[in-house]
């Protein structure tokens, strides 16, 4: 690799953008230990056992895994066929399947809320809500990150730096697709046993 | 309307009134000066709105010094309350008056004069060291100055409206919990923190790019200068432990804001998760402060001594150790927690192992010293005074690092005047010493130097006198945090002396802003005309004081640890076209006109600057729970960041013709100076 490649600006951001994932990943990670000290203080609420439905959560998976295979085509359509429709096509695709992730989420807390299941509870719950909330938002900020980004590969076309925009989001959207795996195991299968 | 904020927020005693008047006065004064010369718009586009990491440096320098005044001024209000409350005297701050004081105190000086006196520093030197034009990412840059702006804002605002933590500056739960600081105090502090704190992870990560992907030619990591190397340890550790802080913060709020039972002491909350995690990223912390300083000492000392740094490699080794070994350390400072003995004995044992590298350290600089030829100037001096404190402080800590003593010493005297030993002596001497060395570099002239070594020798005096006799008060029992002594302890005479000590070095500071004053009023007098002040060997001294905006005409290329020393020496590659195009346009030698290229530059923006509003408005809102503007405030980050990301239209291009008129301009004017 030569400098010259080394120093444009897209090279940068996705360098740069690595890094803070790698930050982001503590961020998490400080969460995931509360949550691990945490999850077994009930103070006499219902434990992780009581209050997940499973089949709901392993759909609500399943959607987020999907919807990083559809990213992945985006980003393949980018990268080397330069099509533009069909980038377009395949980050709509992206972002109703997010949004309806983030639906379910939603849904998923209005109902522990309605059965009196709230944060306030006890830490096991905070632990949760906060854990699986920041993970949401984290969704939520990719998805509107994702309306910028089809606006302007829709005005733009497929250009160097729109290329490099769709490499960066597909880092983080990634990225949240793993972080899920482990909610999804930590939290919900091994809160199931 | 207005949340919890209502006009009852307002001072009600007489200092902080006077604090509040005198916040006032100052910036009243300071925005008529402003209109009286018509310097808005200047102001406007040379400064706030600048992606210059020179500039965004000189910003950062100037919050730091401000705040220093304030965090100063705190440490002699605690001094001058433990003089004059002793056995029936009650002293002239009520205790949650003076409990906000050590509190703010602690915030100010970490976060908002050390981090920030750093980060201006970091921004002056490193891309002038690697032989960059600017940083990774300048709009970043100055993103993070706003944000720590809006955190040391947050704070001074809690002065005049409502009131700060009372919790001591790490904020240990349950104590800083709803239940025992209701408040305001302890919402400004998380607020201030995170915003600051976030400036600081961009901050990070904009250097660690910089750092690994924009040196120049020839440039290998082993190659680099020491300081740009301690400078990259110190990004990885924020890179790695800012985001815990954040996590940290983030749920103490959450209970605070929403009643979640992360920390409290029922409902199956844990505070010493607190504890744990806040000092995972508070002890990598104090090493992200130390190890810029302890490039700016090796820096320094080979300048000064006229020698080459001795040992090099296993230089950047131990800085290298000691970022690993900062993150295995930190259940040192709670041993009395009850995590059991092995525990206790494995991280007793990781501290005391810091000791070797940082050793290591010690004795490299020593030995660039042993048979050079000294010049002891102010910076040296600062060197010099930072080995013998800080070598006291370090075997201190030492001490503490064995978990009996430890549990004798908690919380005492003791281990504050083991903190202050490291990072007054540490961090704060070689800021100081790092000021004085690039002071010409940024500004074209040097500091007054008799007044420099004056203003060394009221710090280090000072300090001794002020910090021997707490060492002295721990070991006889005295605790931290003491807003009244009784009289039959037989500890106001050595008290006595500690105020005394923070007497002489605030006739320090008086002198050091004498300094600055003197030094401005006689810069004709003091001008570096060469670029090259202390007779440097990296690259920074190799462009004009102060540089230009592009810092390089032609970017150069380096074949060893010394590129400007053996270009000027004609060491190695002599006749590499890049050095003596370098000593062409430095000296004007020669009247050939080198080959310029056009240069892509960042465009200014005041994006930054109206992120970092919005941040302010979120965070006070969140503060007096005024919701609207806290959605308010979100909403504007959102969309500005949005607006920001449509703007496809951020650099510009330097003509080659320009780029050749202003060199051509500098090396005039070393001709005529010739």
């Amino acid at each position: 690799m030569t400098t010259d490649i080394l120093n444009t600006r897209e090279a940068k951001s996705i360098f740069g953008f690595w890094i803070y994932i790698m930050s982001d990943a503590l961020l998490f990670g400080s969460i995931f230990a509360t949550y691990a000290v945490l999850h077994n203080n009930v103070f006499g609420g219902p434990s992780a056992s009581d209050i997940f439905s499973m089949p709901f959560v392993l759909a609500e998976t399943l959607i987020l895994l999907a919807s990083s295979f559809t990213y992945g085509l985006a980003s393949l359509y980018a990268h080397h066929h330069k099509e533009k429709n069909k980038v377009i096509l395949w980050l709509v695709v992206t972002f109703l399947l997010g949004a309806t992730f983030i639906g379910m989420e939603l849904y998923e807390f209005a109902k522990l809320l309605l059965e009196g299941n709230s944060w306030q509870r006890s830490g096991f719950l905070s632990a949760f809500f906060t854990l699986v909330g920041t993970h949401g938002l984290h969704v939520t900020a990719g998805l509107i990150w994702m309306g910028g980004l089809i606006i302007q590969v829709w005005r733009k076309g497929i250009t160097v730096t729109t290329i490099g925009k769709v490499s960066t989001l597909g880092i983080f959207w990634h990225f949240l697709d793993i972080v899920w795996i482990f909610i999804f195991t930590f939290v919900y299968l091994m809160g199931a046993i | 309307m207005f949340g919890n904020l209502t006009l009852s927020a307002l001072p009600h005693e007489p200092i902080t009134v006077g604090a509040g008047i005198f916040m006032a006065v100052a910036g009243v004064s300071i925005i008529s000066i402003l209109f009286y010369f018509k310097r808005w718009k200047w102001l406007w586009t040379e400064w706030l709105t600048s992606l210059d990491h020179k500039k965004i440096g000189v910003m950062y320098i100037i919050l730091a010094l401000v705040m220093l005044l304030r965090g100063f001024s705190d440490a002699i209000m605690m001094r001058l309350q433990q003089v004059l409350s002793v056995g029936d005297a009650v002293g002239y701050l009520p205790p949650e008056h003076y409990d906000q004081i050590f509190t703010a105190h602690g915030v100010i000086m970490i976060f908002f004069v050390a981090m920030p006196l750093m980060f201006g520093l970091i921004n002056l030197a490193v891309p002038l060291q690697i032989g960059a034009r600017d940083v990774a990412f300048p709009f970043l840059n100055s993103l993070s100055l706003w944000f720590t702006v809006v955190g040391a804002v947050l704070v001074n605002l809690s002065l005049v409206l409502g009131e700060f933590a009372a919790t001591g500056w790490l904020a240990y739960p349950p104590l800083s919990g709803v239940l025992y600081s209701p408040g305001v105090g302890v919402d400004y502090y998380i607020w201030a923190l995170q915003i600051a704190g976030a400036g600081s992870l961009l901050s990070g990560i904009n250097f660690f790019v910089t750092i690994l992907m924009m040196r120049c030619p020839g440039m290998t990591l082993m190659r680099m200068p020491v300081f740009a190397w301690t400078v990259f340890a110190s990004m990885t550790l924020v890179i790695i432990s800012f985001p815990i802080l954040t996590a940290t913060l983030g749920m103490l709020s959450l209970d605070r804001l929403l009643g979640m039972h992360f920390f409290t002491s029922d409902f199956g909350g844990n505070a010493m998760m607190y504890v744990n995690l806040i000092w995972a990223w508070g002890h990598p912390e104090v090493y992200i402060l130390v190890l810029p300083a302890f490039g700016i000492f090796s820096e320094v000392v080979s300048a000064f001594s006229h020698k080459k740094l001795f040992g090099y490699t296993t230089m950047i080794w131990a800085t290298i150790a000691i970022t690993f070994l900062s993150f295995v350390v930190w259940v040192h400072h709670f041993f009395t927690m009850g995590a059991g003995a092995n525990v206790n004995a494995f991280f007793g044992i990781m501290t005391m192992i810091i000791a070797i590298p940082t050793g290591v350290k010690v004795f490299n600089w020593l030995f660039t010293m042993f048979r050079g030829r000294i010049v002891f100037a102010s910076p040296m001096l600062w060197t010099i005074g930072f080995i013998f404190t800080f070598t006291i402080g370090g075997m201190s800590g030492v001490l503490l690092a064995v978990p009996g003593a430890d549990f004798q010493l908690h919380n005492s005297l003791f281990l504050i005047a083991h903190f202050h030993n490291v990072i007054i002596g540490g961090v704060v001497f070689g800021y100081f010493a790092g000021l004085t060395y690039w002071f010409p570099k940024i500004f074209g002239f040097k500091l007054n130097e008799r007044l420099g070594k004056a203003v060394f020798w009221h710090w280090i005096v000072g300090f001794f006198v002020a910090f021997v006799p707490l060492y002295i008060l721990g070991l006889m029992g005295m605790t931290r945090r003491l807003s009244h002594i009784d009289g039959s302890l037989g500890w106001q005479t050595l008290l006595y002396v500690a105020g005394i000590g923070v007497v002489i070095i605030g006739i320090g500071v008086v002198l050091q802003i004498l300094q600055l004053i003197i030094s401005i009023r006689d810069r004709r007098q003091n001008m570096d005309t060469t670029g090259d002040p202390w007779d440097g060997r990296t690259l920074e001294w190799s462009t004009s004081s102060p540089p230009p905006f592009y810092n390089f005409a032609v970017i150069p290329t380096v074949h060893g640890r010394h590129p400007f020393w053996d270009m000027k020496h004609g060491v190695g590659e002599s006749a590499d076209r890049s050095a003596e195009l370098f000593l062409d346009t430095r000296l004007g030698r020669k009247h050939i006109v080198p080959h310029y290229e056009d240069i892509h530059m960042p465009k200014n923006t005041a994006m930054g600057l109206y992120i970092a509003l919005s941040a302010f408005l979120f965070g006070f809102g969140l503060v007096w729970h005024i919701w609207w503007l806290a959605i308010a405030g979100v909403a504007g980050i959102v969309s500005l960041v949005v607006i920001r990301s449509f703007d496809y239209d951020t650099e510009y291009v330097v003509s080659k013709d320009l780029i050749t008129k202003i060199e051509a301009k500098t090396a005039h004017r070393k001709l005529q100076l010739l």
